[in-house]
């Protein structure tokens, strides 16, 4: 048992790319289901989006990296406006079935041999990274210590996805306080009474998803930051773990996706990395590789908890954490 | 998705034939020796990864009866060493498609082939060696027509047709593949091939119908939609997998307690889950956040168990048999009549039995129905055990349908599911039996004109269709707009 290596390899997690990422995607779905009550199951479309738009300008249009990530976050944004003109009329579970459905449309769009051209199919697409490690700001170098010691590509990376989540959360922090949040969590409580005052509900719910969409396909950028965009990353378990850690935080809540997503990384990098060694060394009476599934199982059993008995999260209003009916 | 097509070069994994093409590609560096030498590893690894590079065939079905047999004997390497023909009117340029063509281990001299796409024209001829190369001015798409006249007699390039479309990968050389086999091509009629493609569908239909009924029931009687209904359609296959494959018991004995496991599935669920939740006063929404759970951590435990791989039950691909254009196997037949006697036992229940009139009095409305003295309850496990059973039978044919038992196999039909019944209104069982049958004829038929990769996307953008013109489904009512 190398718990030394085990705790190593677990406190990376707690500021990589992937966490970001996934604490934007988070953070992009609390802007959906947290503060607007939209039940969007298509997450996982909106990372793909933006880190294809991201990727694919740079490749195939040989565009600067930073206008491929605006095209990008565009993408997002557009996948909204397409998403929500047939699905927002709907209700709750319908919403849910359309925007799961969408997102698979995306995947086997990113999928298909047709499009291998733009895409890469299923190798996805890798190298374009110049542009944006041309960009770096910090000289060559060795960073940080202990775990978390970078070179300077990797440190430019997790600077570059915190500004993004940064920016992020104090966007919806300000914008949740505003009129425009109070009459969209009104919208979540009720969305009958909000009409009767006279409010566009459509409109405010549109304006959620797109918002909640950009910031989730600037988590798909950060996402294929360091490697490569992979669609098979991109399936229905991915959105699954958003709104695992989404219930973990606090789906309405400023901090809950962040904090969600730094405890879910943590748990799951430690688990991943603990279960196998003691079923190596004899311990658990299974193999490594089952082992590495027992994970998965624990994050489904969480998902099941989490929502039965406390379905505002850690950071959580229970007053606040109406279910849609 | 059928799989007894593969030998004709179902692209079944990309990644490997990634992986076939860069092992070539590392020949290249070695030569013609080491090139040689690869061909003679007669691996079945080897052969499968360039297998998995060649073009989806989109209706197998044209392809000549006989070249399914024969095994994939062309095997084809990049060489750009040794001597190659080449038209004399096309300049070399950096852009190049090549391949080496081979025919039960014999190089094949003087196989004319043919390139043309963006306003160019070229062919050339099969060295001693069986090589050939095509330089083509820009790196685009375009049409690679194998002349068939000139492959030995009785011999054709496996797929739909002697021509297919090429197109480069990240380099500027792309190998191209061509599969040998024995047949003679003939070509079949579009309405022929539709029809062919359309009894595929209503036999997937039919079996998709089991699973959409039984979830269509539980959305009915408790408005809950069921993400883990996926893992029920998996159990079904895989009890039957664990029972002939691990167990060694009979076929007739697996099936039995597949379909029990699948109604104990369903009761276990009701009475240790679903019902305390209900009893809890949850929302609809998080009980259907809660089946996501379950699925999730269902779907893990299958994997935790059988493992990632795919396994077949007894039986599975059987030689087909031919009625007119139509080509079926003995298993579509009895899998057909298995879900046909299924359908009508539930239209049986559903519209004759007391308890199946309870259950839709409940769907209509269930305080009305609990203030008529009908135990819900009771009504509910019912309906649960049922669907259970139901999806367990679908995921029997599934696995022979698909073919192969796989851990996340019921995933793969989750949405189509979900598809079905928002087709045709949710919560009604007939509904979605209607909109299964739609569905699956939509898939395979769809075939014929996109690729047989985004032949699910074509069912899903139905969904989103239907969503936006029709809301409660074929046969729902108004009222269950949101």
């Amino acid at each position: 048992m190398d718990w030394g290596g085990i705790l190593s390899n677990t406190a990376v997690y707690i500021i990589s790319p992937v966490t970001i990422a996934y604490a934007l995607a988070a953070t992009g779905l609390a802007v959906h289901f947290g503060y607007g009550g939209l039940l969007n199951f298509g997450m996982a479309a909106f990372m793909a989006l933006g880190g294809y738009g991201y990727a694919i300008s740079v490749l195939s249009f040989g565009l600067p990296w930073w206008l491929g990530m605006i095209i990008g976050l565009a993408a997002g944004a557009l996948f909204a406006l397409v998403l929500g003109i047939p699905t927002l009329r709907l209700r709750g579970d319908y919403l849910a079935i359309a925007t799961i459905a969408a997102a698979e449309i995306v995947r086997l769009l990113l999928l298909t041999q047709v499009f291998e051209q733009w895409t890469g199919g299923s190798a996805g697409l890798a190298g374009y990274h110049a542009g944006f490690r041309g960009a770096n700001p910090f000289p060559t170098g060795t960073y940080g210590f202990g775990p978390w010691t970078f070179n300077q590509n990797e440190l430019w990376e997790r600077v570059f996805g915190l500004l993004l989540l940064a920016l992020s959360i104090l966007l919806v922090w300000a914008l949740m306080r505003s009129p425009w949040g109070r009459v969209l969590k009104g919208i979540r409580e009720d969305e009958d009474a909000v009409r009767a005052l006279g409010k566009n509900v459509f409109a405010y719910k549109m304006q959620s998803l797109v918002l909640g969409g950009v910031i989730g396909a600037a988590g798909g950028i950060v996402f294929i930051l360091p490697s490569a965009a992979v669609p098979g990353s991109y399936s229905t378990s991915l959105t699954f773990f958003l709104w695992t850690i989404l219930l973990l935080g606090g789906a309405a809540t400023i901090f809950g996706p962040t904090l969600g997503t730094v405890i879910f990384w943590v748990v799951f990098a430690f688990l991943g990395n603990l279960l196998p060694d003691l079923a190596g060394a004899g311990l658990l009476p299974f193999s490594t590789s089952q082992a590495a599934q027992i994970r998965f199982v624990l994050v489904g059993v969480a998902l099941m908890l989490l929502v039965i008995f406390r379905p505002q999260g850690i950071l959580g209003d229970k007053r606040e954490m109406t279910f849609v009916k | 998705m059928r799989h007894r097509m593969t030998a004709l070069g179902r692209p079944r994994n990309r990644r490997s034939a990634l992986l076939g093409a860069a092992v070539a590609a590392l020949l290249l560096l070695g030569g013609p020796a080491a090139a040689a030498s690869a061909v003679e590893q007669p691996a079945a690894s080897t052969t499968a990864a360039l297998t998995a590079a060649a073009p989806a065939p989109r209706a197998a079905a044209a392809s000549a009866p006989r070249a399914a047999a024969v095994e994939a004997s062309a095997i084809l390497l990049a060489l750009r060493t040794g001597p190659v023909a080449t038209d004399e009117n096309s300049p070399k340029t950096d852009f190049s498609f090549v391949g080496n063509i081979k025919y039960n281990d014999r190089p094949l001299e003087g196989v004319v082939i043919k390139i043309s796409g963006n306003g160019f024209e070229s062919q050339t001829k099969t060295d001693a060696k069986g090589h050939w190369v095509l330089y083509v001015p820009k790196k685009a798409d375009y049409t690679l027509t194998v002349d068939e006249a000139t492959l030995p007699k009785g011999v054709i390039v496996k797929g739909e047709s002697a021509s297919q479309k090429v197109s480069f990968g990240l380099t500027g050389m792309k190998v191209v593949n061509l599969f040998l086999g024995e047949g003679v091509r003939k070509t079949e009629s579009f309405a022929a091939q539709f029809l062919s493609r359309a009894v595929q569908g209503v036999n997937f239909g039919l079996l998709l119908g089991l699973a959409s009924m039984g979830a269509a029931l539980i959305y009915g009687t408790t408005r809950l939609a069921n993400f883990a209904h996926a893992e029920m359609v998996t159990w079904g296959g895989l009890v039957a997998f664990i029972a002939t494959g691990m167990w060694n018991l009979p076929l007739w004995l697996g099936l039995v307690m597949a379909v029990v496991a699948g109604g104990a599935l369903g009761l276990g669920m009701d009475a240790g889950l679903w019902r305390p939740l209900r009893r809890k006063g949850l929302s609809t929404v998080q009980v259907m956040i809660v089946s996501i759970g379950l699925s999730l951590a269902l779907r893990y435990l299958f994997q935790f168990f059988i493992g990632g791989g795919t396994t077949q039950l007894p039986g599975a691909s059987p030689e087909p048999f031919h009625l007119g254009p139509i080509s079926l196997s003995y298993i579509d037949v009895i899998s057909m009549v298995v879900s046909l006697v299924a359908i009508l036992g539930v239209a049986y229940f559903l519209t004759r039995t007391r308890v199946g009139k309870a259950t839709r009095a409940i769907s209509d409305n269930p305080q009305l129905a609990a203030a008529s003295g009908i135990n819900v309850d009771r009504v509910i496990r019912i309906v649960w055990i049922l669907a259970g059973v139901l999806a367990a039978t679908s995921g029997i044919l599934w696995a022979y349908f698909r073919p192969g038992v796989k851990w996340d196999m019921g995933v793969q039909m989750l949405l189509l599911i979900f598809s079905a019944m928002t087709l045709g209104g949710l919560g009604t069982a007939f509904g979605a039996l209607v909109g299964s049958i739609i569905i699956g004829i939509a898939i395979e038929v769809s075939t014929l004109w996109i690729p047989s990769d985004l032949k699910y996307a074509s069912a899903l953008i139905v969904l989103i269709v239907i969503l936006l013109v029709r809301p409660q489904g074929l046969l729902g009512r108004r009222e269950r707009l949101g």
